[in-house]
């Protein structure tokens, strides 16, 4: 028994020592659950066709990955970050005070975000103003700031079914709920007039993405998975979805359009349809000569096969990047980006 | 001088009631236990309902992932599109991607359907091949590589079925939602039919789910559990190997050997509240100990199991205590009283009577460390990772998944197959599970001695 134990510590040390000098031949990737599945299916199709192994892919959040990427230059840290929105110069700071010089931005294309409700409920024309008089805390009625009194879509405009009103919207930690505050909140309350109301009271225009408290807007803090469950539970429902998300899902969700568009990567892509963001990566130029195959991976998931327009990212629902030719070259050259302004 | 008076009331009830007839007091107390039984037996049995609940949605969504549908064809294998070169060498073949393939199952397609005179209308080659998935270039090429010397052979392949088609057979798509799906369509699913009648497509027990590595979200049907099996079973060795002799010598110098004084009794509290502390905490010490100081890879079997360990370490110890507290003092003092040192006295008589309690307690806890998912959060386990860990000892530093990360993992994915993945993934966590705890019960029932 004694002799056991004493081999089993032994051996677990000469174990946990070994690790120390081993190389790392693996690309790390962290970030966006929004990138993650564009960036799993490019993983996948690189380990498949390079003699690469096939590069781990974590998600945790745009802001974690890229917190992750900026924490120094090594072997146990990460690669690249996935982003699905911009890197903020802060984190560029914190990169540069951590030994991470050079990064590369890498956009992959654009992400539309659209809005589904039950595939037997009815069919919904929006724009972004019936967003904003639906959502906010306070509306403009009748020429008057008033507390948001509206129940039911056709009490804001008479063509609108008469549902009550019932939306299940991203929580304030995703990304994607930056993109709805500014694309459809921020442009309703313009539209709608309530942004001059507001300024006109002394007010900031900040206070157009200040939401109704009655219960009618529901912070998803989970994934769109959980989205879609709470539109299946609660019939006048609406979901905010990623486009992919969606796409996958046609059978159970009737989406809304949103100014007279449907939403599809033909509309996104020609910016028709007004709510879509761009999705990134960001690569720790240091490592593109260290961890094997980084180099190639970068160029293989903007090539033409992966991320162009008949690509399989853009059959998952991304919308090419119309200028996906330069970000090639510029990929190709490895050059860096600047500051932020 | 009152409880007197009282006693005489209750003598004066007695005595003038016959003995057969209960009285008020008795019905009382006896209507009170049958209450007390009423509630008990309402909660056992709230218990069991949830239960039934559970375990019946996870296998009503779940045991369709061990039946997967594959598409037999035989594909000819073209030397003028595989090896253009003639050299047959694997260098010059594996410049051929995936890509590449594809046209060859759609051709080997589009033969069958015309050899067994399928046709459908409405449908071109392009939309009859998006019934495989797109997993079967990637399978071909490997086999292709592997075996260059069949080239220019026709080869039968069993090439997975795409997601939607493999849901058609299992109740998931209908072709009313069909029809509404921008990825398949009631056309293709009439076609599956099709060639199931001509016996190209069957579906048949899955094995590639207990071995195939994770899929992205464009191939749900190829996704299996190898990758996270492998990550667990590596994670468990390492929590066996280091928290048992950790914790039975920790537990036998506590036990046995400690003074007792003020400094062992904070030990002690300390490990009692060790046990309670949430497993994040831990994920959070690893992350900072293990792979940020030590500089231990991420997402390494070996950093899971290090934090795991940690966790795992105060219910060994608690159940190690227990067990050796159990054995009676007369044993170690026989042992003493013939001559054993102390030494002696524990290793060949009190640690082999506590063995069976010990091993109960450690099984419990790698259970318990199995189905545990927050810790691997934070040192970049909860990943998408394709390649198998190489073999132990190298292995613990390669990237690897685990069964209940699998599960988390595939519950976020867009496309609604991976639901049938995920709860089929419990299924597999449950079955271990309860195979843990058959052992720890049969150990316990066969060796454990009461004095």
């Amino acid at each position: 028994m004694k002799k056991y134990l004493g081999s089993c510590a032994v051996a677990a040390i000469v174990l946990a020592t070994a690790g120390v000098v081993q190389a790392r031949d693996q690309i790390q990737i962290a970030g966006s659950s929004t990138v993650l599945p564009y960036a799993s299916i490019v993983a996948e199709a690189f380990g498949e066709n390079f003699e690469f192994p096939t590069p781990v892919v974590e998600s945790g959040g745009s802001g974690a990955g890229r917190k992750k990427l900026c924490e120094g230059v090594g072997e146990n840290t990460v690669d690249i970050a996935n982003s699905s929105s911009r890197i903020k110069q802060s984190d560029i700071d914190t990169c540069a005070a951590n030994g991470v010089k050079e990064i590369q931005e890498v956009r992959i294309g654009y992400d539309g975000i659209v809005f589904a409700s039950e595939i037997n409920g009815p069919e919904y024309a929006f724009t972004p103003a019936d967003w904003h008089n639906a959502l906010a805390a306070k509306v403009l009625k009748d020429g008057q700031l008033v507390d948001n009194p509206y129940k039911a879509w056709n009490e804001i405009r008479a063509d609108l079914p008469a549902q009550p009103i019932l939306a299940f919207i991203p929580g304030t930690k995703h990304g994607t709920r930056e993109v709805f505050d500014e694309k459809v909140l921020i442009a309703g309350c313009e539209e709608n007039g309530t942004a001059e109301a507001i300024k006109a009271a002394g007010g900031e225009e900040k206070e157009c993405m200040t939401l109704r408290t009655d219960g009618v807007s529901v912070d998803i803090d989970g994934d769109y998975t959980e989205t879609l469950a709470r539109v299946d539970a609660n019939k006048n429902g609406i979901g905010v979805f990623g486009l992919s998300f969606y796409q996958n899902n046609t059978d159970k969700l009737r989406v809304g359009t949103m100014g007279g568009v449907v939403p599809s990567v033909e509309t996104i892509a020609s910016g028709e349809y007004p709510v879509s963001r761009p999705l990134y990566f960001y690569v720790k130029n240091a490592h593109l000569d260290v961890i094997p195959g980084l180099q190639e991976y970068v160029e293989f998931f903007v090539s033409d096969e992966m991320a162009g327009p008949n690509g399989p990212l853009a059959a998952y629902g991304l919308v090419s990047d119309p200028e996906l030719a330069k970000t090639q070259a510029a990929v190709k050259a490895r050059t860096p980006m600047g500051a932020l302004n | 001088m009152t409880d007197v008076s009282v006693f005489g009331n209750v003598a004066k009830d007695i005595q003038t009631k016959s003995i057969l007839e209960p009285d008020a007091r008795t019905r009382r107390r006896n209507a009170a236990e049958a209450r007390f039984r009423l509630w008990g037996a309402i909660a056992v049995a709230l218990g069991v309902l949830a239960l039934v609940g559970l375990l019946a949605s996870i296998f009503s969504n779940g045991l369709s992932s061990f039946r997967q549908t594959y598409v037999t064809l035989d594909v000819f294998l073209d030397p003028a599109k595989l090896d253009k070169d003639g050299s047959r060498d694997p260098a010059s073949i594996a410049k051929v991607s995936t890509f590449g393939y594809t046209p060859l199952i759609e051709k080997a397609l589009a033969e069958a359907m015309a050899a067994k005179g399928i046709s459908v209308d409405g449908m071109n080659a392009k939309a009859a091949s998006e019934l495989i998935s797109k997993e079967a270039p990637a399978s071909l090429r490997n086999h292709v590589i592997a075996n260059p010397s069949e080239i220019g052979e026709t080869v039968s392949f069993d090439l997975l079925a795409s997601g939607r088609i493999d849901g058609y057979y299992k109740g998931r798509v209908t072709m009313e939602s069909a029809a509404l799906d921008r990825n398949t369509s009631p056309e293709q699913l009439q076609l599956a039919e099709r060639l199931k009648e001509a016996g190209i497509l069957t579906t048949r027990f899955n094995w590639d789910f207990f071995t195939a590595p994770d899929a992205s979200d464009t191939r749900p049907e190829a996704s299996g559990l190898g990758v996270a099996i492998l990550g667990s079973a590596y994670m468990m060795l390492i929590v066996l190997v280091l928290s048992l002799p950790l914790g039975v010598a920790a537990s036998i110098y506590l036990e046995e050997f400690a003074p007792q004084n003020r400094f062992t009794d904070l030990i002690e509290v300390n490990i009692a509240n060790l046990a309670a502390v949430p497993s994040i905490v831990f994920g959070i010490l690893g992350l900072a100990v293990f792979i940020n100081f030590a500089g231990l890879p991420q997402s390494a079997p070996i950093v899971g199991g290090l934090v795991l360990t940690l966790m795992t370490l105060p219910t060994i110890i608690i159940a190690t205590r227990a067990a050796l507290k159990a054995v009676p003092p007369s044993i170690r003092d026989a042992a003493l009283g013939v001559g054993a040192s102390k030494m002696q006295s524990i290793f060949h008589h009190v640690l082999p009577l506590a063995m069976p309690g010990i091993l109960t307690g450690t099984i419990i806890g790698l259970a318990q460390a199995l189905g545990e998912t927050a810790p691997l959060l934070l040192i970049g386990m909860v990943a998408f990772v394709r390649e198998y860990p190489a073999g132990p000892p190298d292995g613990f530093f390669d990237p690897a998944s685990a069964l209940p990360v699998q599960v988390y993992n595939w519950t976020q994915r867009g496309d609604p197959a991976f639901v049938e993945r995920a709860s089929g993934a419990i299924i597999v966590l449950l079955v271990f599970l309860i195979l843990m705890n058959l052992i720890a019960i049969i150990l316990r029932r066969r060796f454990e001695r009461r004095w």
